[in-house]
């Protein structure tokens, strides 16, 4: 794993100690500040008074429950991005729980790199810039009102959904964009398909983005997902 | 509880009571409208036989004076079964007729009265009763035409013994009746309880006792083993479940753990144990990838995913999943081909999205041509998979058609089930749970996964119901209408 471009404040609120101690420092091997919270009244009071950037809230907690938990904050006006964390995986709780004030929703058992990836999303949306209308990585240009994508002088043709999967992973360059996120966010689907579908897209749109160029743009993430940025770090 | 207490209980002895009563009751009004009715027409006979005999009389007194009228009173009070006759003079003297005593008074009325009087020729002492009309004659002598009432009250007191037989008759005959019947039931309920105490007591496959005759309670004894049937097949379903769970999910933990097991023991290089950790992640996402297919089956089972329903178009679902599976389809050097029309639906979009995914998903896998025999030409045809949404009626279907080697017919209903992966298929990843969630989907929203022929090939239909009220929007498909086709 990199170290983060960029340090975040996280807040983990988790009662099981020994995930809880895993993620804070998981987060701290990559660079971040990751604070631990045992119950829902003391996350409640922690995330009240610390200046987190995201807090990664299960839902199923002592004391107070993630959700009214989440609710509480919301109601003061509080608007830190929340990554919820649930053994209830299933589609109903996801809509329960982002209804409720969650920004993001992971069900368990998930890889820390889907994880950190939500996150550092999450983090990024926080006071980042407003949604341009123009992306650009490196010669890469798209322009989200014309829907036009050039890279150099070369006009690329994209098919509507090839354009949204390329739409996304500009907004978020540079950060690691996981399978699940694109089938999130670019379909809305919140299944997990059998297949390796999502690559098979990438692959499209690799071949029409980096084919031929000297430097591709587009990475695989081992383990984890993708990446759009210029260079090699 | 005694037997016999148990028996009055019986909603049979209840109703027995009920229409006991109201039988008595009408037997008891029936007959009083008898009697009543009787008693009105013997008084009218009498009347109308009186009103007759004394304008005779007036006539005769008329015609023959005072002798000619004690001749022909004398005369008529000796035929047998006379009537009543009394001539006195005005200071009340009797001079003709076959009255002894008359209770006192009743002569000096004029009209009609009902009074006691003895005959004259009666021995015995007791008093009679008769309908009596008393009329003035021209001289002040006054006539007594009259009829006794005995006639009437004999066939008043038959009346009344005719309405105490009857009804003690239907109390005998209703309650033996409905001790009979009541009796009869609570044996066969007796016999049904007890067997079902026994199912209860975990004896699934005893069955309740159904009578010849087609009764109520024959068919309520069928309908219940019909039931008991269900909930033994159910049972068996679950024990097959669960031992497939443990099989399936077994294997893989045990391959997880041999694997890091067999990494501990070799003293490899980080690369090695790299390779060995990254198998062992992959393995375990696949565990809680079937973890996550049951529990959602489970869900939909269980009817919880009722709650986020919506209305929305079954061809749009149809478009979408067409559209993220294309190029994996053709990766796989297969075509993928959408047909829609409007099919409006209220169902749970994302288990219907997912549904149809992983009947898509088993297409790609397994809808290939089977291994043609060398030289045959291999149409393009045969790597085509279509999905297609469309409105059939109230019914709305999805359906995903391949050209592969299809399912034979007898393991079609087999295939539906959890963690069942055919011979031909066991070599291929997968959970073997995609039908089974398919189904559970359809079942959900109160249709079926319809398994058919393609011929050849396979063809997977989600039917489900259409939209209510839907349909007076939507025109009725015509065949001409080009239909999309991407």
């Amino acid at each position: 794993m990199t170290a983060a471009e960029r340090t975040m404040r996280l807040l983990i609120i988790e009662d099981d100690r020994e995930s809880a101690d895993y993620l804070v420092k998981a987060f701290r091997e990559v660079g971040h500040i990751a604070d631990h919270a045992g119950d829902g009244e003391e996350g409640l009071a922690m995330a009240e008074n610390g200046d987190y950037d995201v807090l990664v809230v299960d839902r199923m907690l002592p004391k107070r429950d993630g959700l009214s938990l989440i609710g509480a904050l919301r109601d003061k006006g509080d608007t830190t991005p929340v990554l919820i964390l649930s053994a209830l995986g299933q589609v109903d709780d996801r809509i329960k729980g982002l209804r409720a004030g969650g920004d993001d929703y992971l069900p368990k058992p998930y890889s820390f790199a889907e994880l950190l990836a939500r996150v550092e999303v999450l983090s990024r949306r926080r006071g980042g810039p407003v949604e341009d209308t123009l992306y650009r990585v490196g010669d890469l240009e798209l322009d989200r009102l014309s829907h036009r994508v050039a890279r150099g002088k070369d006009e690329l043709t994209l098919q509507p959904r090839e354009f949204r999967l390329l739409e996304y992973l500009m907004k978020h360059a540079g950060q690691v964009v996981t399978r699940t996120m694109l089938l999130e966010n670019v379909w809305d689907y919140h299944f997990d398909p059998q297949t390796n579908v999502i690559d098979v897209h990438i692959s499209r749109l690799r071949s029409k983005i980096d084919k031929g160029f000297e430097r591709p743009l587009l990475h695989t993430i081992r383990g984890a997902g993708y990446m759009i940025r210029d260079g090699i770090r | 509880m005694t037997a016999f207490g148990k028996l009055i209980r019986t909603t049979a002895f209840r109703l027995t009571l009920v229409y006991l009563f109201l039988f008595a009751m009408f037997a008891a009004s029936l007959l009083a409208y008898f009697a009543w009715n009787t008693r009105r027409l013997i008084t009218e006979e009498i009347t109308q036989t009186v009103n007759v005999e004394t304008a005779e009389i007036n006539d005769i007194y008329i015609r023959r004076g005072l002798f000619g009228l004690a001749r022909a009173i004398e005369y008529r009070a000796l035929r047998p079964g006379a009537n009543l006759y009394l001539v006195t003079t005005p200071s009340g003297q009797a001079i003709a007729g076959n009255v002894g005593q008359l209770a006192p008074g009743v002569m000096a009325i004029a009209g009609w009265s009902e009074t006691a009087y003895r005959r004259m020729e009666d021995a015995d002492e007791r008093d009679h009763r008769a309908l009596v009309r008393v009329t003035e004659l021209p001289n002040g002598f006054r006539l007594l035409i009259g009829r006794d009432l005995d006639e009437r009250r004999r066939l008043f007191g038959i009346v009344a013994k005719a309405a105490q037989w009857s009804i003690l008759i239907v109390v005998v005959l209703g309650l033996g009746g409905g001790v009979f019947v009541a009796r009869r039931v609570l044996t066969r309920i007796d016999a049904m309880s007890g067997t079902a105490h026994r199912i209860m007591t975990g004896d699934l496959s005893e069955r309740l006792p159904v009578g010849r005759s087609g009764d109520e309670l024959d068919r309520l004894a069928e309908n219940l083993n019909a039931m008991l049937e269900r909930i033994e097949a159910l049972m068996a379903g679950l024990k097959e479940v669960s031992d497939n769970i443990a099989h399936d999910l077994k294997t893989p933990l045990t391959r997880l753990r041999n694997r890091a097991e067999e990494a501990l023991a070799k003293s490899g290089c980080e690369a090695d144990y790299r390779a060995a950790l990254e198998r062992t992640i992959e393995e375990s996402d696949g565990l809680i990838r079937t973890f996550n297919a049951l529990l959602m089956i489970a869900r939909a089972e269980s009817g919880q995913a009722r709650g986020n329903m919506d209305d929305f178009d079954a061809a749009d679902v149809a478009e979408g999943i067409h559209e993220l599976y294309e190029p994996l389809a053709e990766d796989d050097g297969m075509t993928l081909k959408v047909k829609t029309q409007t099919a409006p639906i209220h169902g749970n979009r994302e288990l219907i999205s997912q549904a149809l995914a992983n009947l898509v998903e088993n297409a790609i896998k397994y809808g290939k041509p089977g291994s043609e025999p060398a030289g045959t030409v291999v149409s393009m045809d045969s790597r085509q998979i279509t999905i297609e949404a469309k409105r059939e009626g109230d019914q709305v279907l999805l359906s995903v058609t391949d050209r592969g080697p299809g399912i034979p017919e007898a393991d079609r209903k087999h295939v539906v089930e959890r963690f069942v992966r055919l011979e031909a298929s066991r070599t291929m990843p997968g959970s073997g749970l995609g039908l089974s969630l398919a189904s559970a989907v359809a079942t959900l929203h109160g249709g079926e996964l319809r398994l058919g022929d393609a011929q050849p090939g396979l063809v997977a239909t989600l039917v489900l119901p259409a939209r209510a009220g839907a349909g007076d929007r939507v025109a009725p498909p015509i065949p001409d209408v080009p239909q999309k086709v991407a």
